[in-house]
């Protein structure tokens, strides 16, 4: 530290080197590549979509599934589709956590400091976090086929069964992005996120049939996103049990619904997202 | 190399809610210079950094950096500056390497320049047994070098540092110093914010103190402390019976003297090194045993208490005992050129 002779390469400001500001896509794929490492380095981040769906996957086929009468499919048919739905809804807490953690540890600003823009940092946390939820949907679909789970449709609906898991976890990204640009802590986002997931993900008809359910809490199940997603993918994958025919609006047209909740909550969070990271950012 | 200054601030202000955190603060720093923002906790001095590095956008007024307006064309500014924040900002879960890597092509530079530097600015701060190993695993002193390291991979001619050194032990804290002056020898402009007074008067050309978010002084190191008041002759006795003979003798020399019998110390108003001189020639004569004999110039942690009415919140390395007598003695010759 003594002899501080600097490499020319990095000497005064007449012999600066090229600069050409990377386009969005270039610095959004660079802030992907650096979070890709993070959840290298740091396996047990995947715990969330890996271990712990492995975990309700097992305890929902193995210890509730006997007691849950599922009318024309295999209650572990209907159970698949309803854990992946849930693991993309979960994305929204993945980005959340992310955000905070770069915003609090200050690298968030050093970006900033960069000539880039600052949407990159948003688009790159979104794709690694639609990455981090596929993984978790990926390591499912495995224990699913393990379990007797099995798409019984054509490659085209099963295909765009994933597609509809895809644009949903999307939507819920802008949601994910919109509180962690609020909360201060990871904490303070881990239990806001946690208290408002289990619910959604819940009252739904992602682990239970809605039919048995008492009436109010039956609506609100069949009027729920989650619900109507979770349909989809049954429908597009063959395990859907029959529709009872007093089922809500959004369960008889369940494809086509998902997609509409995915673009009205994305026309809803967006505006809200980008508008709390922008005032965090203002300061 | 053009002539704008490196970095002006015009009359910046920024609100939060009701409250101003900094009130109309301007000042220019020439190309190759050193400008420290000295102040204590809270003064605005990172909120200053932060608008003239476009992470924090103006209530009012504006900045140039490297000749780019900081409202008007912020992009231009964020490819002409690095900046060290405060907290260390590198990635914790990435290696050195990956920093580097992560940082410059973000910064825009080719992947093949990125792989040509990389090495050699490992090399230079001391990083390159560790260049593999991630960053969770190193010390604070480490983290710091990197941090530096990083924000100087696109080479700018223009360099921010928020208490670059807050946290660091001392023998980092010279270290970092000496690298420091080693950018500024290459040709970088450096504005460094510090609570240190010691920091800014070792490192800073120009000096802009900063209090409640307004500009309590400016000016060089030297030009400060002589606002702080005049010099001083401190004697320490060896003996306490000795006390009152000696401080009539000071009366002899001096129109202004105050005595501290628990120190044994006898102070005197002096305007310079004749002073000390001659109550050195009376003690030698009147045969009182002396432990200690100098002349005193006031501190900047002096200047900080004369102009804020408060102490620097955190003294620490500002009197070093050592050190400070040879700077001292320089300063002696540049007060009357620096006085006007």
């Amino acid at each position: 530290m003594t002899t501080l002779s600097l490499p020319t390469a990095v000497a005064g400001a007449e012999e600066r080197p090229e600069i050409r500001p990377p386009s969005l896509v270039r610095a959004s794929g660079t802030i992907v590549w650096r979070n890709l490492i993070h959840i290298k380095r740091m396996p047990e981040m995947l715990m969330d979509v890996t271990v712990q769906s492995v975990m309700f996957v097992l305890l929902f086929a193995y210890v509730f599934g006997g007691s849950i009468a599922v009318s024309g499919s295999s209650y572990r048919e209907f159970l698949l589709p309803g854990i992946m739905v849930q693991t993309m809804v979960f994305s929204s807490a993945i980005v959340a956590m992310g955000l905070t953690n770069d915003l609090q540890k200050g690298i968030v600003d050093r970006l900033k400091s960069l000539p880039i823009s600052r949407a990159s940092v948003l688009v790159g946390r979104s794709i690694s976090s639609l990455i981090h939820s596929s993984i978790g949907v990926a390591v499912m679909g495995v224990t699913g086929l393990l379990v007797g789970w099995r798409i019984r449709t054509g490659l085209a609906e099963a295909t765009l069964g994933f597609l509809l898991l895809l644009l949903f976890g999307f939507a819920m990204i802008w949601l994910g992005i919109w509180v962690g640009s609020m909360m201060r802590t990871v904490e303070a986002v881990q239990g806001l996120m946690f208290t408002v997931m289990f619910p959604l993900t819940f009252v739904a008809n992602t682990f239970a049939p809605t039919e048995n359910m008492p009436n109010v809490l039956r609506v609100v199940a069949e009027w729920n996103p989650v619900s109507a997603l979770a349909q989809a993918c049954r429908e597009l994958w063959g395990n859907a049990p029959a529709m009872p025919a007093d089922a809500a609006w959004p369960l008889q047209h369940a494809v086509l619904m998902s997609v509409a909740w995915a673009l009205v909550l994305t026309a809803v969070f967006a505006p809200l997202a980008l508008s709390a990271f922008r005032r965090r950012s203002r300061d | 190399m053009s002539t704008h200054p490196a970095i002006e601030a015009i009359d910046l202000v920024k609100r939060f809610g009701d409250n101003t955190a900094v009130d109309h603060v301007s000042f220019v720093v020439p190309q190759g210079t050193v400008l420290g923002l000295l102040g204590p906790n809270g003064a605005g001095k990172t909120t200053t950094v932060r608008m003239l590095t476009t992470l924090s956008v103006p209530t009012s007024g504006t900045g140039r950096v490297a000749g780019h307006d900081i409202v008007k064309d912020p992009d231009g500014v964020r490819r002409s500056m690095g900046l060290t924040g405060q907290a260390a900002t590198v990635d914790e879960l990435l290696t050195a390497r990956e920093n580097l890597r992560l940082i410059g092509r973000l910064s825009g530079l080719s992947r093949r320049y990125v792989s040509q530097v990389t090495d050699g600015l490992l090399d230079r701060f001391a990083l390159s047994d560790a260049a593999n190993r991630i960053v969770k695993t190193y010390s604070g002193g480490m983290r710091r070098r990197l941090d530096l390291a990083v924000s100087l991979i696109a080479a700018p001619p223009v360099l921010f540092l928020d208490e670059p050194t807050t946290g660091l032990d001392p023998r980092s804290r010279s270290e970092l110093w000496e690298v420091l002056r080693g950018l500024v020898r290459e040709g970088t402009t450096l504005l460094l914010t510090t609570q240190y007074l010691e920091e800014a008067d070792q490192l800073a050309d120009e000096i802009v103190v900063i209090d409640k978010g307004t500009v309590i002084a400016a000016g060089t190191p030297t030009q400060l402390k002589d606002q702080a008041g005049r010099a001083s002759v401190v004697v320490t006795l060896t003996d306490a019976t000795d006390l009152v003979r000696a401080a009539d003798l000071v009366r002899s020399c001096s129109p202004e003297v105050h005595v501290e019998p628990a120190a044994r110390r006898i102070t005197a108003q002096a305007s310079g090194l004749e002073d000390m001189t001659r109550i050195g020639e009376v003690f030698a004569a009147s045969g009182i045993q002396v432990d200690d004999l100098g002349l005193k110039r006031p501190s900047l942690d002096d200047v900080f208490l004369h102009l804020t009415g408060h102490r620097a919140e955190d003294t620490h390395g500002a009197d070093q005992p050592g050190g400070k007598d040879a700077g001292e003695t320089r300063g002696e010759d540049e007060v009357t050129e620096a006085v006007r």
